[in-house]
């Protein structure tokens, strides 16, 4: 058994009588209907029209039925309609016949080789020719790394998708365009012509290319050599301000560059980099409005120094309740005294640094402020970065505390293996016995002792300031999350999915329509849209920061062990 | 009847030779467990108004059932599982939610390599389910993939063995099609 499939324009069911025109897929035994040409009709224009279509679309289009469209049956019209089969000779000849009152349509199929297996049924599908044209269909995603595949692979609803899009063509003339032919397909409302449009057309190419040269300037000079010696460079790759600048003038070169994007994800991306950007820079200017008025900055700067005042108070209260019995605990006496005037002595000196700077400040978030007209990721970036420069004395405090605890865990490790007689062989990699001297052992034995004495009061000022260390960089690290979120959620996507939900298809669903026996079965094929979660996985935009590769597990053993963690995300470059 | 023991019914439509749907239509929404589980929140919510005489905690309790109910409805609970087979188009699964929100895959015949029931091993006992196995483009004799069906109402052996011949009826025709051909 045979299964014939029609895929038939919904928009055409209401067309007058005429012949059908469509592709047809032998494959898959289907027949796409693209559009219905009226009577009365020249049969040499028509395919003389139809050749034409055929070398403009590369579409094989031919002439694959009749259609009728009447109040009752007439017998002579019929008999025409076998006869036109003969004219536009077609295997197989397909008769589609629907009686206005009756929503049952009946469909029959004519064989002129009596070799091929008798089709007993046909299935109509009915499709929405417009948005089946405009769009882009996302294969599912273990189809999409085998590219090479695809091509021979490639699915049957895609090739049905590929001729419906390809034939644009012949859907590009509207209503009010009379040609030789009259036929019906899906027709757009007329395009509009609005004055604003085509001269916005106009003016985004000399635009683009002001663009274009502003930004070879800029980069030009960021990549000159004044900026590249060691202190200026360590400092750009620090700064997140640097980073999210050249990341936005990356976008800005995509945005500008006059090459045609070649395949629809390309255009998806440049849509996305525009929009995000659009958005980034329209929040931005709304914080600077909101910052601008009323003179907030000055409330800020006000605020500010009193604020890093009172961290370092608060600081020197800790380090005076460290000094004494912490939580009850009894620290080494003498240790706990000098580590805590050395942290008391920064202290001091940050608080001199803070005061000296006060006068100043306004002036410099006053400056700072302007750069939120960039975006507001800048904005943020600015932000973090005032954050790190302002808590610069936890970090001290964290890497000294780090340091010292580091230096305590490896020499009681190194002490506790010769305690059981072993050492660590450099050479091998390996943990060997060894017989020492009892003065070896002696010495090793009293160092142990100290340094396990000494190691609670280090322990205690390294925990400490390892949280302090770590709320920083939480605080940080939520701004930066932010930053991403900004920079990579692809809105134009979005939006096209909330409203044009159609453009971006999954696939497709079908519905079984109301049957009766003896009648073709109806299908209707909808698009079936694109989950939300894909639309972001798919469209999602690349972001420069590299997320911390350690896992939770060795960021722990990092902690217990005292080595750095550091906040900054260019960790990958400071181990090489 | 299902796994656990509540009520469900299969309904089997044949639209033609070569398309048939099979609905599985779970227990409704259950109005008493639904009521028991919002008061439950409520009187909650109101001993701790009661203890800190904050009335914060009432405004955000109500906020909680409600966004709750939205999304156990939306979400959660799945009021239908269809499936439709067409012999020359392919495969449809249908979920319907108990919102009236429905969520559609379609797998195309040429991917579906066959359609059987397997057991597993789910929490504390062994469970029969009906799947489908997908072809690896690469090596058509291989599985790539396995797609469950009826995930939430999880029929019974003997539900799941009449839809299981059904659909090889179906399957069947497709074999001769191609044999033909």
């Amino acid at each position: 058994m045979v299964v014939l499939k029609v895929f038939f324009p919904s928009c055409c069911s209401s067309a007058e009588s005429g012949l059908l025109v469509g592709h047809w897929i032998p494959e898959q035994n289907s027949a796409v209907i693209l559009a219905v040409f009226h009577f009365p009709f020249i049969p040499v224009q028509v395919k003389q029209y139809l050749s034409e279509v055929r070398q403009v679309t590369q579409v094989n289009v031919s002439v694959l039925g009749t259609w009728s469209n009447c109040k009752k049956k007439e017998e002579s019209l019929s008999e025409f309609l076998e006869d036109l089969g003969t004219i536009f000779s077609h295997e197989p000849w397909i008769q589609l016949c629907k009686e206005t009152d009756s929503k049952f349509w009946s469909c029959s199929v004519i064989q002129k080789h009596p070799s091929t297996p008798k089709e007993d049924e046909i299935i109509l599908v009915y499709y929405d020719q417009r948005k089946v044209m405009l769009s882009h269909l996302h294969p599912p995603g273990n189809l999409t790394n085998s590219t090479d595949h695809k091509a021979e692979d490639a699915s049957k609803l895609a090739v049905i998708f590929d001729t419906v899009a390809k034939s644009k063509v012949l859907f590009m003339k509207d209503r009010y365009d009379y040609g030789p032919i009259k036929l019906t397909h899906w027709q757009s409302e007329g395009v509009e012509a609005s004055i604003i449009v085509e001269l916005m057309k106009q003016a985004s190419i000399p635009v683009c290319m002001l663009l274009t040269f502003l930004l070879s300037f800029v980069s030009s000079v960021c990549k000159s050599r004044v900026l590249k010696f060691w202190p200026l460079s360590f400092i750009w790759s620090k700064l997140s301000t640097c980073e999210q600048l050249g990341h936005r003038l990356e976008h800005l070169q995509v945005i500008s560059s006059n090459r045609k994007a070649q395949n629809q994800p390309q255009l998806m991306r440049k849509a996305n980099i525009f929009v995000s950007l659009l958005a980034d820079v329209a929040l931005g200017i709304l914080l600077m409005s909101w910052l601008y008025r009323k003179n907030r900055i000055g409330h800020l700067a006000d605020t500010l120094i009193p604020v890093a005042d009172h961290v370092a108070k608060e600081l020197q209260g800790l380090l005076q309740w460290l000094m004494g019995v912490p939580a009850g605990l009894k620290m080494n006496r003498a240790l706990d005294q000098v580590l805590g005037r050395f942290f008391l002595y920064h202290i001091h000196l940050w608080i001199s640094y803070i005061h000296l700077m006060s006068p100043f400040i306004e002036m410099i978030l006053w400056y700072v402020g302007l750069s939120a007209c960039l975006g507001l990721t800048v904005a943020l970036s600015i932000l973090s970065d005032i954050i790190a420069l302002l808590t610069f004395h936890i970090y001290c405090f964290y890497v000294y505390g780090a340091r010292l605890y580091c230096l305590k865990i490896y020499g009681l490790s190194s002490l506790w293996r010769l305690f059981r007689g072993k050492k660590w062989n450099v050479l091998r990699q390996r943990v060997d016995s060894c017989s020492y001297d009892l003065d070896q052992l002696f010495i090793g034995t009293l160092l142990f002792t100290i340094l396990l004495f000494l190691l609670p009061t280090t322990a205690l000022y390294y925990l400490v300031f390892t949280l302090l260390r770590l709320l920083v960089v939480v605080v940080q690290g939520l701004i930066h999350l932010l930053v991403d979120l900004i920079d990579s959620l692809p809105l134009y996507s979005i939006l096209l999915r909330l409203c044009r939900s159609y453009r971006l298809a999954a696939g497709v669903k079908f519905r079984v329509l109301e049957q009766r026996t003896g009648k073709p079965l109806r299908l209707l094929m909808q698009i079936n849209p694109l989950s939300y979660g894909r639309v972001v996985q798919t469209y999602r935009l690349p972001t420069y920061s590299c997320y911390p590769k350690d896992s939770w597990g060795s960021l722990c053993k990092k902690l217990f062990l005292g080595e750095l963690i550091y906040p900054w995300k260019h960790k990958g470059e400071k181990q090489d | 009847m299902e796994e656990r023991g509540e009520r469900i019914a299969l309904q089997c439509r044949q639209h033609s030779a070569s398309c048939r749907e099979f609905s599985v239509r779970c227990q409704p929404v259950q109005l008493r467990s639904l009521s028991a589980a919002t008061c439950s929140v409520w009187l909650a919510a109101y001993w701790l108004f009661v203890l800190t005489q904050n009335s914060m905690v009432l405004s955000a309790a109500i906020f909680i059932t409600l966004i709750g109910l939205i999304v156990y409805l939306h979400f959660v609970k799945i009021d239908q599982e269809s499936l439709l087979v067409i012999a020359s188009l392919g495969i449809q699964m249908t979920s319907s939610y108990a919102s009236g929100k429905e969520s559609t895959t379609f797998i195309e015949m040429s991917q579906v390599k066959d359609v059987v029931i397997n057991e597993a091993i789910y929490m504390q006992k062994v469970i029969y389910y009906l799947c489908i196995l997908l072809r690896d483009p690469l090596d058509p004799q291989s599985v790539s993939e396995v797609v469950p069906l009826f995930q939430s109402s999880k029929p019974r052996l003997d539900c799941l063995v009449e839809v299981y011949r059904s659909c090889q009826e179906i399957l069947e025709q497709r074999k001769t099609v191609s044999q033909i051909l």
